[in-house]
Parts: C-alpha cells; structure tokens; sequence
C-alpha cells in the first residue's frame, strides 16, 4: 500500500512552497483584503509561468496533463497562504465542467487560455439564499440566450466567462435544467461586486439578459454534470482547506511556544495544549478524508462521489475549527486586524459556503452511503 | 497514491490468505461476527479456551507473534506483513483478546530486558498462548500518574517481598504470569525509586478480586500483594530503573495498529436507516443526517489515517504517536452515538427489560459501557497531551514532585 502522494508529487509541492512563500506574502494577501485589486494578477501570472493552472489539463489543450494528484497538491499550498487569486472557479470548476462535458472543440476553444491563465473562468450557479437544489435554478434560455440574475457569483468581476446552470424549457423538471458557456464580457451581461466576509476572493452579481448562451454537455443532463463538477471541485477545495487548517494549526502551535503568561509559555497550560491537540486531530482526520478523494479523484473511482462528500465535510469541519481556535490560542492578539489569524478565520468561513452549504453535502453523504448500502444487501 | 501491494506483500498476502482459509475455526464464524462490542461471549464453548486452540494452532503453522524472532516462537516477519496479517484474519482476531496484553507489552520488555534463559523459558509459551500474561502496572492512587504508584518491594537476601494493591488488570484471573511495577525506594524522586518484576500468579500472598464495574460488567481485576515473595532473578532491568522498563511496554501500545477501534457507527448508521418514525425514516431527518455524517466522516478519517500509517509501515518507517488519535476520536464518538440512539427511542430508550428492549439492548450497553472507553489506556486528557507534546513539540507541565523524595510529596487534597 502506498497511500501518499508520490516523491515527484512532493517535490512539486516543495517548488509550490518554496515560490508562494515568497510571493504570496502576508503583505500581498492584504493588498486585496484592502481593495486595492480584486485580485493578485502578478501572483496569478506567476502560478501560470510555473505550469500550475494547468497540471490537469491535457498537453493537447495547452496544459502540462500531470494530473488531478498533482493538482491537490497544489491547492493545499494555496490554501495554506489563503492565495487572493480567482483559482478555484476558473480552474476547479470551470476547466473542469468543460473537460468533463465539453465536445473537442469547446475544450480547444476554452482550456488553453484557462490553461495559460489569460482567461479567467468561473461557475454562475447560485440565485440568492437559500440551500442548493434544482428548484432554486430559474435562469431561463430562450433562443440561445440566457436571462436571470446569479449571485453570489465567484471571482464574478474578474472572470472572462462563466458556466451558467439555467433551464432550457419551462417543465419545471430537473431534467431541464442545462449547462451554458456564457461570455461575460459580451452584451447581455451586467455585474457588480459585493461585499463578503472573505474580501481576499471576490464575489459579484451577474444579470444576465439575453446573453448569448452556448450549451455545455447534453441539454437534459445539466444538474448531473453539475453536481459530477461540485464532486471534483469539493475535493480540491478540501485541500486548500486542509492546507488552511494546517497553517492555522502551525500559527496557533508557534504563537503557544513564544508567548509568555504567568512566568511560562502559554503552550505548557494544559488548557492550550489541548486545543491544540484537537487541532490537530480535526485537520488529520480532514487530511486522510482528503487523500481518499484524491485518489477517487485520480482514478475517477465509482465511490468518488462519496469519498468527495465526506472530503468537503471533513475539511470543512477542520478548517473552521482550526482558524477559530487559533485566534482563541492568540487571545486578544489574535482578534487584531494586524494578526493574519482573521484571513484564515474569514476564509475558513467563505470556502465552507462557496460549493453549496453544509445540509447539501449532508444528503450527499448520506444518500451515496445509503444507496451503497443497498447494493451490498 | 494506490492500495495495492507491493509484489513481495502480494505474495505474502496470499499466503496467509490460504493458511486461514484451511486452518481458521470457520464454525464460530457468525458467532465472532455478530460479537461486535464489549468482551465478546460465545456459545460454542468456552471462549478462552477456544482462543487458546486458535493461537497454539496458529504457533504450530508459524503464525503466532509473527514480529518477534523465530527463536521465541515467532515468524521474523517485518511490520507490515504483521498488519497484513491481521487484515487477513480478521473477524478471527478477536479471539486473540486475552493474549493481546502479554504478546503486544509483557513480550517486548522480556525480549529486551530479560537474560537468554529467562527468554527461552517464557517467550515461546506465551507466544503460543500456552501461558498468559498480565500487567500490573495502575494503582488505585497511580491512574495517569502511573509512576507515583506505591506497592512497595523490601529486599530480603536473594528475594524481594511485596506489599501493596494493583487494579483494572484485565485478565488478571486467567493469567499465569504478570509483569510488576512496584517502589523500590521511596526516599529518592519517584521516577528514580521504581523496578520491574515478573511473577507467578499463583505465588502466595497474591489475591485476585473482581472489580464490578460503574457498568454492572466485570471485566478487570484488583491484585492485592500480602508479602509475596519474588526471587531478585526475576527483576527486569537495574533496581532503580523500572520507569524505563516500563516506558519500554508503553511504547508496545502501538501494537494496536490496524486493528482498528470501536466506533459505534456502523450500528447507529444501520439503526437510523432501519427505524421509522412517524414522520417517515429516521435517516431522513435533517437533524439525523446532520449527525451521521459528521460520525462517517470521523470514522473514514480514522480509517485512511490507518492506512497512512500502513503506508509509511510499507515504506519501512516507524509510525510514532500520531497514533493517539484513534482512541480519543472513538471513545467519545461512541458516548455520543450512544446517548443519540437513545434519544432516537424516546422515554423507551430507557428500557433494557428483555420485553422491551430495542435493537437487543446495544445502545444501552453502550451508553453504560462507552465512559470506559475515554479512559482506558490512557485518558482522553493524556492522549492529548501526548499530540501536543510529542507530535506538536510543546513543554511538558511543570511538575511539582519531580525532584522531591517519593515518601515527602503530599498525598492528601482538601486537608
């Protein structure tokens, strides 16, 4: 059994390290905390140099083919420096749902410049609040054009196009509901930031009226494709939140050693150690969880589809524990906008809503476990 | 990233695969199955005799103790194919529960601290189950403290005679040996005043009485020691150094690897998707869901972190303490799955009556038996302080007694 990831895949993520250390500082997260950009365009063009865009798309649409193992140990190295760059949409879920779905000559058309990093794509999927679920989709294409509003859109104003999830007729059926290229750029499209909890990622609102639409996979297999595409984007995101939660987790673990109370380092008090401790129990449960999926991932496994849910809750779970315990470590330190304790804590936050919140994942666990179960009986 | 086994573990695999194929005592097979919880039972007959017969026939075959040297009745075997050979014995290993202790902790301290004589006289025996072992190590006054214990040993000639009480020893009642910690003198710190002993259980002046359990079960024992006599050649390791014997089989707790922990999900998972409440099955409910899947999900975490460890066993390192985590994340699992299924039931979830009962009792049991779990083997409290200290580096606690004479730390709390 070797269930870790491979000494090249670790020396990728070495280089990943080595690279973000240097160029995603605290200082440059910050710049668009702060909004002075929406987000890192030097960081990006960086990420794009070194071939990381692209490690899971083919060589014969402008990527480098290395794979999905690859591609989560990238995103656990962007996790862990909570990169402000437009990662996750364009590449977890819009290369994605276009390689999974897109005829040859959408994906020619579309991943090398998602590849390149010179196009920025992303997912409009959500219409407002509430739980995700094919009722909630009332987008609506008529005529090759598409007309609804989606928000919160991620990386909304950054992005050149998005997947938008609408209906292509009026049944009120799950089985309408398709997936469409949209140029945002284009006529038809009007969008305008919003702001969120997490400004290190940016969220917009789009209006969609009449915008040209083309579609993405079969008409009436939208929401499969979709949810095939949340699968994948799940376990991607569960590595940058292992990522995250490990950082927190180390941040929490050197503040204990240097600070001083009552004569000694925090860290000897019992009461920190064992925050500590669960810490670390949280993000190595989320950890193992994340390289089930991963291998789920790279094998396009049958059990993927659970493997994934249980990722992103695990991950989830870690991240949002970790960065809220690691300010609680720092005491009023950690609660200080000066401290980089509250970018992990907004981001653990943010990531744990941006793929469908937790009931939603909830079911899907559930409901794969229990039909698994029923076909073992 | 793969599960597969090398070629070398392949064919070892298959190996052991057809051993137990031919040899394993297949018509206790459903019994063993169904024994999922708690110190199993079994109908065929005596389980203690029973798993005697198993493990001499598995030393007959060359399968007992497959990690000690071929010379003390094991195989030579290295870590991984041990852990490939528990994955292939599976439902059978439960029948190895009463050698577990003296395999897995007395075993290794022999093997390192006992002359050759001592080591061919007992090792071969208890690898094969035809002698048993237990460890007395905890003290009604030493629980996670373990080496503030006070049964005290008094050199007289050749001999040490010894006084004192040890408890929750499992299988104290069966064994014919036990590996003794006791104080040796109590003037100097106490780490510094402790040896280490092997005895005969049937010595005079050692009595054995069954603790009953908060459960109502009684499972572990308490050893009293009225001047038992025990010969200076079966001291382990120098007069004065017994912590570090001892450090020796605490260290073997990593034996446990692979064997995985009770978790109580499995049974909560099939319960909830088998029961029916009026508003429809009980795993359809939000808050039902809600909970289960935050159970999987520490389940499979377990699980995978287990097969990490087996990777970095297959890759020829040495798994350290990050092992601490599957007991801490299943003791209070299992508490809490077991206090939900009851409040599943309703005020019924009282009941254990035979009339009444719901899914035979189990959660029942497992409410009353489950604080054990946070307990045994080291506390939760303890295990957390081994991550954060072992694994995450930080200080060990300011010990008040450490440099102070045994016989002068205070004993008393509210005076």
């Amino acid at each position: 059994m070797n269930f870790d990831f491979s000494d090249d895949q670790k020396q990728l993520r070495d280089q990943a390290r080595r690279f973000l250390a240097e160029k995603c500082t605290s200082k440059a997260v910050r710049q668009v905390l702060e909004g002075k950009d929406t987000y890192d365009r030097s960081l990006w063009k960086g990420l794009a140099e070194l071939g990381f865009l692209g490690v899971a798309i083919p060589e014969e649409f402008g990527g480098s083919g290395a794979g999905h193992l690859e591609l989560c140990v990238i995103a656990e190295e962007l996790g862990r420096v909570v990169a402000p760059v437009p990662f996750a949409s364009s590449i977890y879920l819009a290369a994605e749902a276009i390689m999974l779905a897109g005829t040859d000559a959408q994906k020619r058309k579309y991943l090398p410049g998602l590849a390149s990093g010179e196009k920025i794509g992303t997912l409009a999927l959500f219409e407002g609040k509430g739980k995700l679920s094919p009722a909630a989709i009332k987008a609506q294409v008529a005529n090759g054009a598409v007309s609804g509003t989606k928000t919160p859109v991620p990386d909304g104003e950054i992005a050149d196009f998005a997947i938008v999830v609408a209906r292509s007729g009026n049944s009120g059926r799950e089985s309408d509901i398709a997936l469409y290229i949209v140029d945002l750029t284009g006529k038809g499209v009007e969008r305008r930031s919003l702001q969120s909890i997490d400004p290190t990622h940016n969220q917009a609102e789009i209006k969609f009226n009449g915008a040209p639409a083309e579609l993405l996979g079969r008409a009436d297999e939208g929401w499969s494709n979709l949810t095939r595409v949340l699968d994948r984007a799940a376990v991607l995101v569960a590595f940058e939140q292992v990522g995250g939660a490990e950082r927190a987790l180390e941040m929490g673990r050197d503040y204990a050693l240097d600070r001083m109370a009552f004569g000694r380092p925090i860290g000897s008090f019992q009461a920190v150690k064992h925050i500590l401790a669960d810490m670390y129990v949280s993000a190595t449960l989320a950890r193992s969880n994340a390289y089930y999926a991963a291998w789920a991932l790279s094998t396009n496994s049958s059990e993927l589809a659970e493997a994934a849910a249980a990722a992103r809750i695990s991950a989830t779970q870690a991240f949002q524990h970790c960065s809220k315990q690691n300010i609680q470590v720092h005491g009023g330190m950690g609660f200080t906008w000066e401290f980089d304790c509250h970018l992990y804590y907004r981001r653990s936050n943010a990531l744990a809503l941006g793929l469908g919140s937790m009931s939603y994942w909830e079911d899907q666990l559930i409901d794969r476990m229990r039909t698994r179960n029923t076909e073992a009986a | 990233m793969n599960f597969d086994d090398t070629p070398q573990e392949a064919k070892f695999r298959s190996e052991v695969r057809s051993w137990i194929a031919a040899n394993a005592p297949k018509e206790l097979e459903s019994e063993l199955k169904e024994a999922s919880l708690g110190r199993i039972k079994l109908k065929s007959g005596d389980v203690l005799q029973l798993s005697k017969e198993w493990q001499k026939k598995k030393a007959k075959g060359g399968w007992a103790c497959l990690q000690w040297p071929k010379e003390y009745g094991g195989r030579g075997s290295t870590p991984i194919e041990r852990v490939i050979w528990q994955q292939e014995e599976g439902i059978y290993n439960k029948l190895g529960a009463p050698f577990l202790i003296g395999q897995g902790m007395c075993g290794p301290v022999l093997m390192t601290y006992a002359n050759d004589d001592v080591k061919k006289r007992y090792l071969p025996p208890l690898a094969s189950g035809d002698e048993i072992w237990c460890q007395l190590f905890s003290e009604p006054s030493a629980g996670s403290d373990v080496a503030g214990l006070r049964t005290r040993a008094e050199k007289d000639g050749n001999d040490w005679i010894v006084n004192g009480q040890k408890i929750w020893t499992s299988g104290a009642h069966y064994s014919d040996y036990g590996l003794l910690v006791v104080r040796t003198d109590p003037n100097v710190p106490k780490h510094q005043g402790l040896s280490m002993f092997f005895l005969d259980m049937k010595s005079p002046g050692v009595e054995i009485r069954p603790i009953k359990q908060a459960s109502g079960a009684s499972e572990f024992n308490e050893v009293y020691f009225t001047n038992v006599r025990i010969p200076d050649k079966q001291r382990l390791g120098n007069v004065g150094e017994g912590w570090n014997v001892a450090l020796t089989t605490l260290m073997n707790e990593r034996y446990a690897i692979g064997s995985g922990v009770a978790t109580g999900f499995p049974e909560i998972f099939d319960y909830c998707n088998s029961l029916m409440t009026e508003d429809g099955p009980a795993i359809d409910d939000r808050a039902v869901r809600s909970k289960l899947a935050t159970w999987a999900t520490r389940t499979s975490g377990l699980k995978y972190t287990t097969y990490r460890t087996i990777s970095a066993l297959s890759r020829g390192e040495r798994p350290g303490p990050e092992n601490s985590i599957g007991k801490l994340v299943a003791g209070s699992m299992l508490q809490e799955i077991a206090t939900f299924a009851l409040d599943l039931q309703g005020a019924a979830g009282v009941l254990v009556d035979n009339d009444q009962k719901e899914v035979a009792g189990q959660f029942q049991k497992m409410v009353l038996s489950s604080p054990s779990s946070r307990i045994a083997g080291g506390t939760d409290e303890v295990m957390r302080n081994i991550i954060a200290e072992r694994v995450l580096g930080l200080p060990g606690d300011i010990r008040v007694d450490k440099d102070v004479p045994f016989n002068k730390i205070p004993t008393k709390g509210r005076a």
